[in-house]
């Protein structure tokens, strides 16, 4: 991604993401968090939860990858943040759809960065707010 | 609701590096397969020495993995006061100041930045600091957790 490619207000594609419980299992073991209100249906209900839902953190990779994908080297996401706002609640029966789309919101030319903003939803509910990353441009 | 009893008085304590970590290339293929980072640079060494790595590199928040390791010496610290049944996660921030390479020996400071009860919820920010053994800086963990006070019975 070079800086002549991008401006404000450039887009990134969509991506769309299902999650199974598998894929929370997957994430659990290669994290190393393996708290049980993402793998166990009982433990989610017991303290107030709909079903079982997603790691936060599964859900602000799925939105790295976007970003690191876009920059054509994941090095070049030199920063990431964002604000946890909804769980991705993910059912036995069915998998969980997260989609992501980012957009340019600031160019510094002297820094040579761009400034991305990330909108992620699952089933209608904005699940991270405030998911911005800045990213090297070359 | 009641408030949360949590140890205000621990804003600003620093928990020492506990040994070391090697990232493995394997840890970081597992993490990338996880979040469905499929850029060769995060599977095949040869991809990532292409672009000018030793070896495959993490993705953008692979780190995570260190920091939480790291952050549970305070979080689940019994004088802390933290009920980590109740806890979910509010922010997190990761400032990359040089990538994160299999091979790489880190070492995981832990900073309590702030802690305060908010509307009778606790709020707890961390910071972990990611160096390379000789002290050089590679990633700082920001992480905001929420311990959500008890329903009045």
């Amino acid at each position: 991604m070079s800086v002549e490619d991008v401006q404000v207000g450039t887009e990134l594609p969509l991506a769309r993401y299902e999650l199974s419980r598998e894929d929370l299992a997957a994430y659990a073991e290669a994290s190393g968090d393996r708290n049980p209100i993402h793998l166990d249906e009982a433990t989610a209900r017991s303290v107030g939860l709909p079903d079982v839902i997603a790691h936060g953190m599964l859900t602000m990779g799925l939105a790295g990858t976007v970003v690191a994908d876009w920059a054509g080297d994941p090095t070049r996401v030199l920063s990431f943040g964002t604000k946890f706002t909804a769980p991705v609640v993910v059912p036995a029966d069915a998998p969980a759809v997260v989609e992501v789309t980012g957009t340019v919101v600031a160019l510094d030319p002297a820094a040579g960065t761009a400034e991305v903003d990330l909108t992620v939803t699952s089933a209608g509910a904005k699940v991270l707010t405030r998911a911005r990353a800045v990213v090297g441009l070359t | 609701m009641t408030t949360v009893s949590v140890d205000e008085s621990f804003t600003g304590r620093v928990y020492p590096p506990n040994g070391t970590t090697t990232v493995t290339a394997d840890a970081v293929r597992a993490f990338a397969r996880a979040v469905r980072a499929a850029h060769p640079s995060h599977h095949d060494a040869e991809a990532a020495r292409a672009l000018g790595h030793r070896d495959v590199v993490a993705p953008p928040t692979f780190a995570v993995t260190l920091a939480q390791a790291a952050e549970a010496q305070f979080i689940t610290d019994p004088a802390a006061g933290i009920d980590f049944s109740r806890v979910v996660h509010g922010e997190e921030r990761f400032t990359h100041h040089r990538p994160v390479v299999a091979g790489d020996e880190l070492a995981a400071e832990v900073h309590v930045d702030r802690v305060r009860v908010v509307r009778g919820n606790a709020m707890v920010t961390t910071r972990t600091e990611l160096t390379l053994t000789d002290g050089t800086p590679v990633t700082t963990v920001t992480s905001t957790l929420v311990v959500r006070a008890e329903e009045e019975a």
